[in-house]
């Protein structure tokens, strides 16, 4: 039996019809929603690249039921910034040059954000930690750490 | 001249590896029969200047690069080397990329080569351009060529700079009609020549500057597509039903156990099996419901514990010595003292970020493919092949996509996905799963370095041997241009294709007796094997590397040398000992034997320094590692890595740096957790933890890179060169800390505390 739901992404109201509201967030993001930022990487929560903002606080979508996603307001990569209006820390992002193929931007760049929004001077610790729990295979790692600190200098 | 100078020292480098040696004139006079028609498009001819570049009315500048960029910058990189040929500016340059219909097959992402042959393959292509279009311009001033200067597209008199004409008004968007020399090779050895000389790099404006990637921009703000962003009218969602035993085949579907899924269905044909539905999170629902019965399998594998044990005692299939110099057992006589040690390094998952995602709409006049695969022109011929059409029906769309580190399994979704959009006469995207791309991928596999050494009174090398005896490297082959080569192929019955290869990388050290050479044993399994073997991103590297030079530590431990000096010893090629010298001095090497002896006995954390070195095919590279061990937990971390690297000409220094420290963190993740897991049955590395992959608190914090310029050798490549030395340089930095010699990657904890508690 689908039932409608709505979600508030990056600042538009979007209803839907959804069967099973076991259903990941990320399903609704991105095949309900056209939304292709965030990626399907393991479905299981460990390495980040679904990852969206929900009231600011870094979510893997691939893991979370949509009946649980309330009215949290969703934030997706392209709603941190744009080429207008960038976030900091996208610019740093730019300028350090960070990744390679880019598969987990969005995993490192959310939980990134949410770091500086934190904590605005983090430490390289505190920047080693906020991506502890992150993957990506390009081995950017170092690159991204430069970045949040880059960031965080130009606040 | 420079061209031609170019031109030979390219074939040289690569000449004596792959075989290709196609600067004779026999061969040049036998590709000149060879058909040029792309088999991908008919109508592009690969001796025409057309299938390399084109402008247009406005002055952009088409690049027609027939491989692709796996985000390590060669889309900007290949454009410079473009834009200072042709003297456009660089923002003019517009790459086409891997698209089978508008590019030549010019191999892929493979043995880096990016820069080194595709670019210097569309530099001579710009060159020739450049060079007809300051000839007409001569004719239109009435003046001589060498009188006339180009910059940003823009022809004048040298004398009088105010006589000027635009490219775009002698070009008017018509084709050049001007042919090239093609070598009558396709994929990696394809080549040109021209007679078009090339410039002096003195007089370089572009190439030498650090543009940024002209990607990167629209990955950060999220509008880069993806494969598995491409959605197509009607298109359905797949999901491939693997079985819980290697080997096992469907034998009876339960349709009925999927029929409260909406739209969900499954197609099975011979051994192939997926689940689809218009809805991407219902072929998931159909996928964990669907009921199948398997066949019964008993694979019986050596678990991934006792693959060295089967490794040593298998029969050896194939036995080749590619360097024999002076009398190796005469050798060992002679010797004093004869050394040895064995290595062993396991098998990798190309673990891809992404598991492999494609779009496939196969349609009554052809097929259409949106896939990130490394290979794309394979691509188009394996779909060709397996669903038996014509290659020029099949059109591949190359995108940006997930790291794919060697042949990964974007090859295999994207068969996958043909095969269903065929039965289904509907669009298909297939999302491989994690588990799967773990399970499933083509995988680089486990081997054992066997290393011997005969030493004389003086402490002198007299005696030298190294063989690496594994599977072989092409169970699969290296691209998915074949059906055989597929796993979708496999499971229709096609014929199995396995090549039995590898390789050993060169090494320049010069002793009086030496044999370098390899063993093959046959695979665990012939057909559809979880464990079937490819390229994984610099396939020979670390796993001989990591024997050879390690073995290369134990004899300077042996004659009581410092290993830096004791390389310099037997290294000839000055570029070769600059790399070594450099590395060390600029890592504060100080000069002793390992291993250290001034360690607190009683302290629990230790640290040490090594080193490694290799050549691969014209870069030259040292790297230096800084280890800490913690001799209670058995943690081993790098804390610095210093590398050397000599690339020949430089085109983008901060892309250059960016490839080199993005590698060797990726190389230390193969080094200290990286081993795929399995178990009789089936492979059992189903997630990030139970195939464990480098997390920030295990990464290098510090990477420092010295780029050796040599502007006036040829590019050379970079992308994969340097992480096959972390694998040794991180062992003999081990050794130098405890004393004790690590024999096996990964370096775990578990095996760490283990070789230092015997």
């Amino acid at each position: 039996m689908s039932q409608k739901m709505t979600f508030n992404v990056n600042g538009h109201r979007h209803t839907i019809l959804i069967d099973d509201p076991d259903m990941p967030l990320l399903y609704a993001l991105r095949d309900d929603l056209g939304l292709d930022n965030p990626r399907f990487g393991c479905g299981l929560g460990q390495c980040g690249a679904c990852t969206v903002h929900i009231d600011g606080v870094p979510t893997r979508s691939c893991s979370l039921p949509v009946s649980a996603v309330g009215k949290g307001r969703i934030t997706t990569l392209h709603g941190l910034g744009d080429r207008k209006k960038p976030h900091p820390l996208q610019t740093a992002w730019i300028e350090e040059q960070v990744n390679q193929c880019g598969y987990c931007i969005n995993g490192w760049l959310m939980e990134g954000a949410a770091l500086l929004a934190r904590n605005p001077k983090p430490t390289e610790e505190e920047a080693r930690a906020a991506f502890g729990d992150l993957i990506c295979r390009c081995g950017t790692h170092n690159a991204a750490v430069r970045a949040v600190l880059r960031a965080s200098k130009q606040a | 001249m420079r061209e031609l100078e170019l031109s030979r020292r390219a074939f040289l480098s690569t000449s004596g590896v792959f075989m290709i040696g196609h600067a004779t004139p026999d061969a040049w006079a036998q590709a000149a029969k060879t058909s040029p028609k792309s088999p991908n498009n008919p109508d592009l001819l690969a001796d025409s200047l057309d299938a390399y570049l084109a402008i247009d009315k406005t002055g952009k500048v088409d690049v027609f690069y027939g491989a692709i960029d796996g985000g390590q910058g060669l889309e900007t990189s290949i454009a410079q080397m473009v834009a200072e040929e042709l003297d456009v500016p660089l923002s003019s340059i517009r790459m086409i990329m891997g698209d089978t219909r508008r590019t030549l097959n010019m191999g892929g992402a493979s043995g880096a080569q990016g820069v080194s042959r595709r670019g210097t393959s569309l530099m001579k292509a710009a060159a020739l351009a450049r060079q007809m279009l300051v000839e007409e311009a001569a004719r239109k001033f009435g003046a001589k060529p060498t009188d006339l200067d180009v910059k940003d597209g823009v022809i004048y008199l040298r004398a009088n700079p105010a006589r000027r004409i635009a490219y775009t008004k002698i070009v008017r968007g018509r084709p050049f009609q001007a042919k090239v020399r093609w070598n009558g090779q396709w994929g990696n050895p394809h080549d040109i020549a021209t007679d078009a000389p090339l410039k002096s790099y003195k007089d370089y404006r572009v190439i030498g500057q650090s543009p940024r990637r002209a990607d990167l921009t629209s990955k950060v703000f999220g509008e880069q597509k993806f494969p598995g962003d491409v959605r197509l009218p009607g298109m359905l969602h797949a999901r491939m039903v693997r079985p819980p035993v290697a080997g096992a085949v469907p034998t009876s579907v339960d349709e009925t156990s999927i029929r409260h899924i909406p739209g969900a269905k499954t197609v099975h044909i011979k051994n192939f099996l997926a689940v689809v539905a218009p809805k991407e999170w219902d072929a998931v629902r159909a996928l964990r419901a669907v009921k199948v019965e398997w066949s019964q399998s008993n694979p019986a594998f050596p678990t991934h514990r006792e693959i060295h044990a089967h490794i040593r005692k298998a029969m050896v299939t194939q036995r080749t010595i590619e360097k024999e110099n002076g009398k190796v057992e005469e050798g060992l006589v002679k010797a004093a003292r004869v050394i040895s040690g064995e290595y062993e390094y396991p098998t990798h998952s190309h673990a891809s970020m992404g598991p492999g995602c494609a779009v496939v709409d196969v349609r009554a006049n052809g097929a259409t493919i949106y896939t990130s695969t490394q290979k794309p022109h394979y691509a188009a011929d394996g779909v060709a092949d397996l669903l038996n059409i014509p290659r020029e029906s099949v059109h591949v769309v190359w995108m940006f996509g997930t790291g794919s580190y060697g042949r990964n399994d974007q090859g295999d979704a994207t068969a996958d996905a043909a095969v269903l959009s065929k039965a289904l006469g509907a669009p298909v995207r297939v999302q491989w799963m994690r588990e799967e791309s773990l399970g499933w991928d083509p995988k680089g596999t486990a081997s054992v370095n066997f290393c011997k050494a005969g030493i004389d009174e003086k402490g002198e090398v007299i005696a030298y041997e190294l063989i690496s005896r594994g599977f072989s490297r092409e169970n699969v082959a290296t691209n998915e241009g074949r059906a055989s080569g597929t796993l979708a192929g496999q499971l229709l019955g096609a014929k199995l294709e396995p090549k039995n290869t590898f390789n050993i990388p060169f090494a320049s050290y010069t002793f009086a007796n030496n044999r370098v050479g390899w063993e093959t044993i046959s695979p665990l399994m012939d057909r559809a094997s979880p464990l079937r073997s490819t390229h994984l991103r610099d396939p020979y590297g670390p796993p001989i590397l990591f024997g050879s030079e390690c073995f290369m530590d134990e004899i300077a431990v042996a004659v009581d040398m410092d290993p830096v000096d004791f390389r310099l010893r037997y290294l000839t090629h000055p570029r070769d000992k600059d790399a070594v010298r450099i590395a060390a001095e600029k890592a504060g090497w100080r000069k002793r034997a390992s291993p250290r002896k001034d360690i607190d006995s009683a302290s629990d954390v230790v640290e040490g320094r090594g080193i490694a070195y290799r050549r691969h095919f014209d870069t030259f590279i040292a790297l230096v590692a800084e280890v800490r061990v913690n001799r209670r937990s058995g943690v081993v971390e790098p804390t610095r890595l210093v590398c050397a690297h000599d690339v020949g000409l430089i085109i983008n220094p901060e892309t250059l740096r960016h490839v080199i420290e993005r590698q060797l963190i990726y190389g230390t993740s193969r080094t200290t957790v990286e081993e795929l897991a399995w178990d009789r049955n089936m492979v059992t590395s189903i997630d990030w933890n139970s195939y464990p992959v480098l997390h920030m608190r295990h990464a290098p914090p510090r990477i420092d890179i010295h780029l050796i310029e040599r502007p006036e050798a040829a590019p050379s490549g970079a992308a994969e060169m340097a992480l096959g030395l972390v694998p040794a340089a991180m062992g003999n930095a081990v050794f130098d800390a405890t004393g004790v010699r690590l024999r096996k990657i990964p370096f775990t904890p578990d095996y760490v505390k283990t070789m230092l508690n015997t």
